[in-house]
């Protein structure tokens, strides 16, 4: 009897070693998957709660000051728990030593770290919902002194102090996670696994890897300054002689544009974190669903390099209005344009790439379709926004609202479910239904649009973003019928989800079996069988000889897994 | 579903480019001297912007709709000549539209601070804008916010009673501005960042805490519009709103004295 219990609890603990406290590179990546999942869902419903607010300002009733709380921690829960941490860190800490043929990360304790570290973050951040005051109503860019002095409002005090240390938590986190996405690719490549034989999912995560380790650096050590000023009696950020609600400040010497500064300088490099996984996913898929090369390779590979490098001299596109010195927007005008370009080449090369393939059109197929129609359409209000004469007008209104919702999250969103619906057979061993997932594109496609294209008229027609109410300004309330065409197509994208979830939880337990490679792909990864066997390779790492994207012109000669034995009339690529 | 996608993304290309021909919502019609370059500008990259959204989402279409070809010569791996031509195509268009709007910029930040421009001090306060005129010496007085604002008592600035020169500043809840007079802001904040924005003047600008950022316009025609706060700056900031009224010459001296003389009946008494 007592053997008996002693072994079920020897197998209790390790199945905890196993699914909860691994340094298992493929678990940690599926903690993220759902971590990820669960501040979407928050995010979504706090989206739903802020447009019904300001069209109906009865259903649901709020505060002011509760719909700015909103605003805040949907953009913190959207852009740094799900943008960038699925493609990154899910995905990316799943599929990365698989596609190089690793058997693990290079530090598998620091990944496994990161993750606790990212959760612990996201706690704090939720917490802030119970606190008195609620959480920070400064939004997620946090401008001081609005987010330097509790006195500012409600929600400035301890929610401010939750979202200061969850953000510093969520730096740490991912700069702990970033090392191995530098390290790794340098190091763990399986033999013959060339740095131009890496798929562009492996380049994609391994520059941003390199952009999470800089941008995060200086978002931490703001993210301090800001903690210091609010309680240790320093003053970066805030200036002498102010006063508030009627009584002085006590503090001087600091510039709010200080703060600008530095938060641009990670907050754009964190766009790229963002999209540079995406781009990097839809140009794997585009190849592998068209069975045919990725167009042009290695300037794909040198696009992906040059966007994570320009990414870091762009920030002053978001302050050309801040009372930055005004000659300083030309130089952050001509540089924003640049970026412009190897983005347009990764555009024009995914065409190229399409063109007269073979398409096959699968779930992942018309996700990364619609990645493409929605990065174009976001990304082409871009030089409207990097032109200091035309930003003034429209910064801080809608028509940004709408750009980067279309790019960086309808589009980064699109790249999530491609590569959900793509590796799902993979993860869990099991296929997701092709026809509730056509139905859930063509909800979110025709959903994404009609939230998102109105909302340049919006900002046009100079609505500001986050005004709690719209019956303020005359002119504001005037575009209530809009806004609500908006706010019903975003509550019928958001309940359009459901359709994701239903296929993914029914999916997990009854969908059917995968084979090892349903989608005739050529990548290590699909070399095992599904779902993963615990071991991955093993002790036994693949031997490569093939490039990422050896798909035949000849439909009878298929396609060369990266494994498969050297041919003899093989030509270095 | 190929044909279905197609349709698809033909239906919603057409559909954004009607939503931008139609517009039911636009532009507030320009009030100002540089609005009407700036539309210009902005009518340009609408144009120039929407025609590549409508080439590359035709493009897409197109290029779902050919299918595969056995011919050798379709570029496999990749094609310099045409990677090298795109990119130099979408450098010219870019950097072309680019360049050809700083001019624009330079011309919107550098107001010239002409002998003639009117002086106004903009104020941000959570959640209530000030304007505040130099009075009839033309010199704006002291103003120590952290030691003499008091809003109940008048003086919401905190203009230092001591100044000689800010006796006669009049205070106005109002921006209240000649026609065709350049206006020179001077843009302060005593707590948060705030922006004021004036659509019909295509004017925006924040107004930082221990900055004096000056920045302005000429406006060309009378009338009221309204000036918004576009910079979250607490709770309040959906509602801090102010009038913008654009009266004659004659109509602004006259509405100086008016306010000149209740400033001095209010010190007065």
């Amino acid at each position: 009897m007592r053997s008996d219990s002693s072994i079920s609890q020897r197998l209790q603990t390790s199945r905890l070693r196993r699914y909860i406290f691994t340094t298992d590179h493929k678990v940690i990546g599926i903690q993220y998957f759902f971590l990820s999942l669960a501040a979407v869902l928050i995010g979504a419903v706090l989206s739903a709660l802020m447009r019904l607010h300001i069209v109906w300002p009865k259903a649901p009733a709020m505060r002011p000051e509760t719909y700015l709380s909103l605003v805040t921690m949907h953009g913190t829960l959207m852009v740094f728990f799900v943008l960038s941490t699925v493609p990154q860190n899910g995905f990316g800490s799943y599929f990365l030593p698989l596609q190089l043929g690793a058997r693990e990360m290079h530090f598998p304790r620091l990944n496994a770290a990161g993750f606790w570290i990212t959760l612990a973050s996201f706690l704090v951040l939720i917490a802030a919902f119970h606190v008195p005051g609620g959480p920070s109503l400064a939004g997620w860019t946090q401008y001081a002194p609005l987010s330097a002095l509790a006195q500012a409002g409600p929600g400035q005090g301890l929610g401010t102090d939750l979202w200061l240390v969850s953000i510093g938590l969520f730096s740490l986190g991912s700069m702990v996670s970033a090392v191995n996405f530098i390290v790794t690719p340098i190091l763990r490549r399986a033999p013959g696994m060339t740095l131009m034989r890496m798929p562009l999912t492996c380049w994609a995560w391994f520059v941003t890897g390199v952009l999470i380790l800089l941008a995060f650096a200086v978002l931490l050590a703001a993210a301090i300054m800001l903690m210091c000023d609010r309680h240790a009696g320093t003053s970066f950020f805030v200036p002498g002689g102010l006063v508030m609600s009627g009584k002085p400040v006590d503090h001087r010497g600091g510039s709010p544009l200080l703060w600008q500064h530095l938060f641009w300088f990670f907050g754009h490099p964190e766009v790229y974190i963002a999209i540079l996984p995406a781009m990097g996913l839809i140009s794997h898929l585009v190849s592998v669903f068209a069975r045919k090369p990725v167009f042009s390779y290695k300037v794909m590979v040198a696009a992906t390099i040059a966007i994570g490098a320009l990414g870091f001299m762009v920030w002053g596109h978001h302050m050309f209005v801040s009372g930055m010195n005004p000659y300083a927007g030309f130089a952050f005008s001509a540089l924003t344009t640049a970026i412009a370009v190897p983005s347009a080449v990764e555009v024009f090369n995914w065409l190229a790439t399409m063109y007269r393939g073979r398409i096959r059109y699968r779930t992942p197929t018309l996700f990364s379709i619609g990645f493409i129609s929605l990065f174009v359409a976001g990304g082409l209000t871009g030089p409207v926004l990097a032109q200091p004469a035309l930003d003034a007008y429209v910064h801080d209104t809608y028509f940004v609202v709408a750009h980067f919702h279309l790019i960086m999250a309808m589009a980064g969103l699109f790249a999530i479910f491609a590569a959900t619906y793509f590796w799902f057979p993979k993860m869990f061993g099991r296929m997701m239904s092709e026809r509730l997932g056509a139905v859930h594109f063509w909800i979110t496609l025709f959903g994404a649009y009609s939230t998102f294209m109105p909302m340049h008229l919006l900002g046009i027609a100079g609505h500001p973003r986050r005004y709690a109410e719209l019956t303020g300004v005359q002119y504001v309330a005037a575009m209530a019928p809009l806004q609500k065409f908006v706010t019903v197509a975003a509550i019928v994208t958001i309940c359009g989800q459901i359709v994701f979830l239903m296929n993914f939880f029914w999916s997990l337990r009854k969908g059917p079996t995968a084979e090892a490679n349903p989608w005739e792909c050529t990548t290590l990864e699909w070399s095992l069988p599904s779902p993963t066997p615990a071991r991955g390779f093993g002790d036994k790492a693949p031997v490569v000889s093939h490039g990422p994207y050896e798909y035949h012109s000849q439909p009878e000669r298929g396609y060369v897994m990266q494994n498969a034995a050297p041919r003899e009339d093989q030509t270095l690529i | 579903m190929s044909t279905v996608l197609r349709l698809a993304i033909v239906a919603i290309a057409l559909a954004s480019a009607g939503l931008f021909l139609v517009h039911p919502w636009w532009f507030p019609a320009a009030a100002s001297a540089q609005s009407a370059a700036l539309d210009r500008r902005f009518y340009a990259a609408l144009w120039i912007l929407g025609g590549l959204f409508l080439l590359s989402q035709t493009a897409l279409v197109l290029v779902l709709s050919r299918s595969q070809a056995e011919d050798k010569h379709s570029s496999w791996y990749g094609n310099w000549k045409i990677e090298v031509a795109w990119a130099l195509v979408i450098t010219v268009i870019f950097f072309g539209f680019n360049i050809s709007g700083e001019h624009l910029w330079s011309r919107m930040t550098s107001p010239g601070r002409t002998a003639d421009a009117l002086q106004v001090e903009v104020t941000g306060v959570q959640f209530q804008w000030y304007f505040r005129y130099p009075g009839a010496d033309g010199v704006l007085g002291r103003v120590q916010a952290a030691k003499f604002a008091r809003p109940d008592e008048g003086n919401p600035l905190g203009i230092d009673p001591t100044d000689p020169t800010g006796r006669d500043d009049i205070v106005s809840s109002a921006l209240v501005l000649p026609v065709d007079r350049p206006v020179d802001l001077i843009l302060r904040a005593q707590d948060v960042i705030h922006s004021v924005f004036i659509p019909e003047m295509r004017f925006k600008r924040d107004a930082v805490p221990g900055m004096d950022i000056h920045a302005g316009f000429t406006p060309t025609r009378t009338g009221s519009y309204e000036l918004v706060c576009t910079q979250l700056c607490g709770l309040g900031h959906h509602r801090m709103r102010a009038l913008v009224r654009v009266v004659s010459e004659a109509e602004f001296k006259q509405w100086l004295k008016v306010q000149s003389s209740a400033r001095l009946l209010s010190s007065i008494h």
